[in-house]
């Protein structure tokens, strides 16, 4: 085994070309996750990977078995409504989660919440600064 | 347009992007063993297995076969919830109240 599907030639540079793109874009994602300081600014990071690099990824896979084939097989654009339905809804969640936890803490890295006017409301234990 | 062969550079490609794409799960689990906080670690997790089913994807290109789709479609579905879970835990306290 060669470690490569039977396909013709334009479509073999094809695939390997959006395979090789949205590894990358991926990566760039994941280096993000290690590099940025904070947990709000990481929780853009890895959305690079499940957005562009997914998309790229299953277009190639879907080219593949189509030209594979030689019919079209959509069975990936599946798994591609699935990870953009669930993606924003999970990582919104966890943002919110960490909100709540630094709002609890009474970090004053966060901005406090809000009432019904749109005023900040006062801190229930506000703590000095801390250098964190 | 030629017949179907072996594309030499494809089964390179392949590989390349198997590597990078292995990269980035060690990118994503040093974040969760450095942490520094629960959230952190609940948000590398769901990149790391965002970026397996991405490897299980380049798999069923290698070798042509549905079975590997079928389980990355498992793990998107089982990972979504387990990160919804995790959230819910980590805002309550409980998962289910």
């Amino acid at each position: 085994m060669s470690g490569a599907p039977l396909l013709p030639q334009w479509a073999g540079f094809l695939v390997g070309l959006l395979l090789l793109s949205g590894a990358a874009v991926t990566l760039v994602g994941a280096i993000g996750l290690l590099r940025f300081r904070s947990f709000y600014e990481r929780v853009h990071a890895p959305t690079l990977g499940s957005t562009i690099g997914m998309a790229l990824i299953l277009l190639a896979s879907l080219l593949s078995v189509s030209t594979g084939q030689g019919r079209p097989v959509v069975h990936e654009l599946l798994v591609a409504l699935f990870v953009t339905l669930t993606t924003p809804i999970a990582l919104v969640l966890l943002a919110r989660a960490a909100l709540h936890r630094d709002r609890a803490e009474g970090s004053l890295r966060v901005p406090p919440e809000r009432d019904e006017d749109g005023q900040p409301q006062s801190r229930p234990e506000s703590r000095p600064l801390s250098r964190e | 347009m030629s017949a179907p062969a072996h594309v030499p550079v494809l089964a390179l490609a392949i590989l390349l992007s198997q590597l990078l794409l292995g990269l980035a799960m060690a990118c994503a689990l040093w974040r969760i063993i450095r942490g520094p906080r629960a959230q952190d670690r609940v948000l590398a997790l769901d990149s790391l297995y965002t970026t397996a089913m991405l490897l299980l994807l380049s798999y069923g290109v290698a070798t042509a076969r549905t079975l590997y789709f079928e389980v990355a479609l498992g793990i998107g579905l089982l990972g979504f919830t387990g990160t919804a879970a995790l959230a819910k835990f980590l805002m309550r306290g409980e998962v289910i109240e």
